[in-house]
């Protein structure tokens, strides 16, 4: 029997379904189709879904169903999934004003890579990323993964304040800070969008990125940033 | 229109509805009273919707002043509860006139007391919901604590019966609960030896916990878990970081992470957990998910039949 999928209790009123072992685009993939699924399949019995890199947390409503029954449509739903193809999320596009006066860390990342603080822009700029998860603040989205070259560990001691829209790196994994925060990744850059809208109308205001979703980083000058509602 | 209005607010005192469930995607926790049971008694005493907004304080300090006349029940925690300054009744619907103060004080037993009034505090929802998340800024009336000189309304709302919960009908508080767990997550790293000691040890509950879990001082548990990748946390998951101490995650938890969990406390024992405070002890006892089940059920007729009786006159 092949290690994944694999499901197990969490709590009470919960499983997990780990879908692989690493992350990648295509566990990001399957897992917002498996939650897509269990929703359409399973409704109000569903209490909340916490979708992560390569896992699905399903909370359920433990006065209307259980253990054994939610496990049987897990594994109904993957055996279908795994024979159609899982589509990816929307691409989203967000601008950035990579600079030494924008993103503290970046110019010691460009001397550590030896490819100099406009090299790690160019680089971080230059592929697509997965939103893996969404987590650890409100609306704070898990990017992967960056090239190897501007890999780097979080910081030994985080800052007590990361402005809100810090675009950072912390090992492969890249972000744009909602809001301002404690943080402990490197900064490379700043953006000027909102990604979450506490005071938005509705949910599907109030975020911009969703787990599976695609983004590219879009280099902007300081003028620009400006222009879009940047504030240094 | 009706209002209670805070003279004092206490070291924590939070508004807080039933909690913010199926927003985990956007990265929103739950929130929600630390002790649902108690909260839901306080709603049941008025005959309120059990979703309405009452007010969780955390180790008393809380004190209000009525304008206009309302109802209102206190539950919770064995704190001293004062109207007019004389001595006035938990756990029972109180009748207050208009200017009537109100004050909660710090508790003989127990860490969280719940104030809720006759048809709920009209807060505006958030996001589903008006639990106040601190962490989030979320929630309540603008993301915060409650401070001297809120304003908090009150829906109006026909009276309610006034009704007690008799003595022997109401939870007990000490300074130790048994903690019942499900088994999952990543138990199974976690050698037979160490979840052994895990069962057979008490664990004191440290200075440093709060809303988003509960810390824990005690023999230190060890792993064989790898690096692992962030995942989806339960309420009350029993979270193992490098230093061995678990910390069990309650309301206010990060929604992901990336620590291995031995599974999940049963949630009437997360409220019993939740009215611990630094220095109290507790144990732990594996359960299955069958058992667990049953324990909820039991639960809720045990509560349903649970005595609240009109008050003589």
């Amino acid at each position: 029997m092949p290690d994944y999928p694999k499901i197990e209790t969490a709590g009470e009123a919960s499983l997990i379904v780990y879908l692989a072992a690493e992350a990648s685009p295509d566990s990001a993939a399957a897992v917002r189709s498996l939650g897509d699924a269990l929703r359409e399949r399973l409704g109000e019995h569903i209490e909340d879904l916490i979708p992560a890199h390569a896992s699905l947390l399903v909370i359920f409503d433990a006065h209307a169903t259980n253990h054994a029954a939610v496990a049987g449509e897990l594994r109904e739903i993957i055996a279908r999934l795994q024979q159609g193809r899982t589509e990816g999320g929307r691409l989203v596009q967000i601008p950035v004003y990579y600079a030494p006066e924008s993103g503290e860390d970046i110019e010691e990342l460009g001397r550590s890579s030896g490819l100099g603080w406009e090299g790690v822009a160019e680089l971080h700029a230059s592929r697509e990323y997965q939103v893996y998860a969404i987590g650890f603040a409100p609306g704070f989205a898990y990017l992967g993964d960056v090239d190897d070259r501007i890999a780097r560990p979080r910081l030994a001691t985080p800052r007590p304040r990361v402005p809100r829209g810090a675009v950072a790196i912390a090992e492969r994994q890249t972000a744009v800070y909602p809001a301002d925060s404690p943080g402990g990744w490197n900064l490379i850059g700043r953006s000027p969008m909102t990604l979450f809208n506490a005071d938005a109308d509705s949910e599907d205001t109030a975020m911009v990125l969703r787990a599976g979703d695609r983004v590219r980083f879009r280099p902007v000058d300081r003028d620009e940033f400006e222009a879009l509602g940047g504030v240094l | 229109m009706t209002a209670l209005l805070v003279e004092k607010a206490g070291p924590l005192s939070l508004l807080q509805d039933r909690g913010r469930f199926g927003r985990a995607a956007l990265g929103l926790t739950t929130g929600g009273p630390m002790d649902p049971i108690a909260a839901g008694l306080a709603n049941r005493l008025l005959q309120n919707d059990a979703d309405a907004t009452l007010i969780e304080i955390s180790l008393g300090g809380l004190e209000l002043r009525a304008e206009g006349d309302l109802q209102l029940a206190v539950t919770g925690a064995d704190a001293p509860l004062l109207r007019n300054d004389e001595p006035a009744a938990s756990w029972s619907v109180l009748d207050l006139d208009a200017g009537d103060r109100i004050a909660i004080g710090h508790p003989r037993r127990g860490c969280r007391s719940y104030l809720a009034v006759r048809g709920g505090f009209d807060i505006a929802p958030r996001f589903g919901s008006t639990a106040t998340v601190l962490r989030e800024g979320i929630g309540g009336l603008k993301g915060g604590a409650l401070e001297a000189g809120d304003r908090l309304p009150v829906r109006t709302a026909a009276r309610a019966e006034r009704r007690w919960i008799p003595e022997g009908a109401r939870p007990a508080y000490a300074a130790s609960a048994s903690l019942r767990v499900v088994l999952g997550y990543q138990h199974s790293a976690f050698p037979q030896q160490e979840q052994e000691r895990f069962f057979s040890s008490a664990y004191r509950v440290s200075r440093l916990s709060d809303r988003m879990g509960y810390r824990l001082e005690g023999p230190a548990l060890s792993c064989d878990s790898p690096g692992m990748l962030s995942e989806g946390i339960a309420a009350g998951a029993i979270q193992v970081p490098p230093d061995g101490q678990p910390i069990i995650l309650l309301n206010d938890r990060q929604t992901i992470g990336g620590y291995p969990k031995l599974g999940c406390v049963l949630s009437l024992d997360c409220a019993a957990l939740a009215q611990l405070r630094p220095g109290d002890t507790v144990h732990f006892a594996p359960i299955t998910t069958d058992t667990a089940s049953r324990a909820l059920r039991l639960a809720a007729v045990h509560e349903r039949n649970r005595r609240i009786e009109p008050i003589a006159r």
